[in-house]
């Protein structure tokens, strides 16, 4: 199967830049982003408040599968040009990935589909890899329960 | 035991990446690969040792020869490390795309 989300980290870089493609037209694109209730549901995470404006500010906190708080996120919207381009800071708490820089750029291709880049900006190219490896750890910890719950029931 | 480096840090330096692309089209000695490059020859000696700790490279004692020869298993493991990440933001986006498909349904 084709892969739609294209992710790209060179090695000793500062960044991180995420392509996709979608089937929609780019209003919907960016509507799925500013628009608390829908950007809380594909996010799987509780949107505390968004203010779309230049300078206005966003916070959203996230579950465990247990339902505790995992982590809180919040930032700044440098930019916010509706169907065109958000340039926003993004800090996730507690982590040690320290303040990236986003800009998320919206394009229209015709009627019906449109394309995203998000670029992330760290401050150090340790704490991007950082952010890279988390789903990969959690995935092997993931693994490792999963064989430890198999190992106990035995 | 052999310390396991980091293979993020064994790519991150330019000189090990065209290390890398050089030996993938052939297996090579330690002279031959260090007569490719201007740095001194213990410069180029430390860093095949640090590609062949992560396994970057694989060695074959060849008579007097140490031949050294590409790993795309390893490097496809580099490969598959970034792979949970961008499987996250797919089902995130995929998950997007279908929301608002069926929203313009309503």
């Amino acid at each position: 199967m084709e892969q739609k989300t294209k992710v790209s980290a060179a090695p000793n870089d500062k960044g991180i830049e995420i392509l996709r493609e979608f089937e929609l037209p780019v209003e919907a694109l960016f509507q799925a982003f500013e628009d608390p209730e829908i950007f809380a549901q594909w996010m799987a995470t509780e949107v505390l408040h968004m203010e779309n404006r230049k300078y206005g500010s966003y916070s959203f906190q996230t579950k465990n599968p247990q339902g505790e708080i995992a982590f809180r996120v919040e930032g700044i919207y440098h930019t916010f040009l509706k169907n065109q381009q958000i340039i926003r800071t993004f800090e996730m708490i507690p982590s040690s990935f320290g303040v990236q820089l986003e800009h998320l750029l919206f394009q229209g291709i015709d009627n019906q589909h449109s394309r995203l880049r998000m670029q992330s900006i760290f401050q150090s190219s340790e704490q991007r890899d950082q952010l890279l490896k988390l789903p990969f750890a959690f995935g092997l910890n993931l693994a490792h329960h999963r064989l430890q719950k198999i190992l106990q029931t035995k | 035991m052999i310390l396991r480096r980091d293979v993020f840090q064994a790519l991150a330096d330019p000189t090990r990446r065209a290390i890398l692309l050089l030996v993938a089209s052939q297996s090579m000695t330690a002279g031959a690969i260090a007569a490719q490059f201007d740095s001194a020859r213990p410069t180029v000696s430390k860093h095949l040792k640090v590609l062949s700790d992560c396994e970057l490279l694989t060695t074959e004692q060849q008579g007097r020869e140490v031949h050294y020869h590409f790993n795309p298993q390893k490097m496809k493991e580099v490969a598959d490390f970034i792979e949970p990440f961008r499987k996250l933001w797919e089902d995130r986006f995929n998950h997007l795309e279908s929301i608002m498909k069926s929203r313009k349904n309503l």
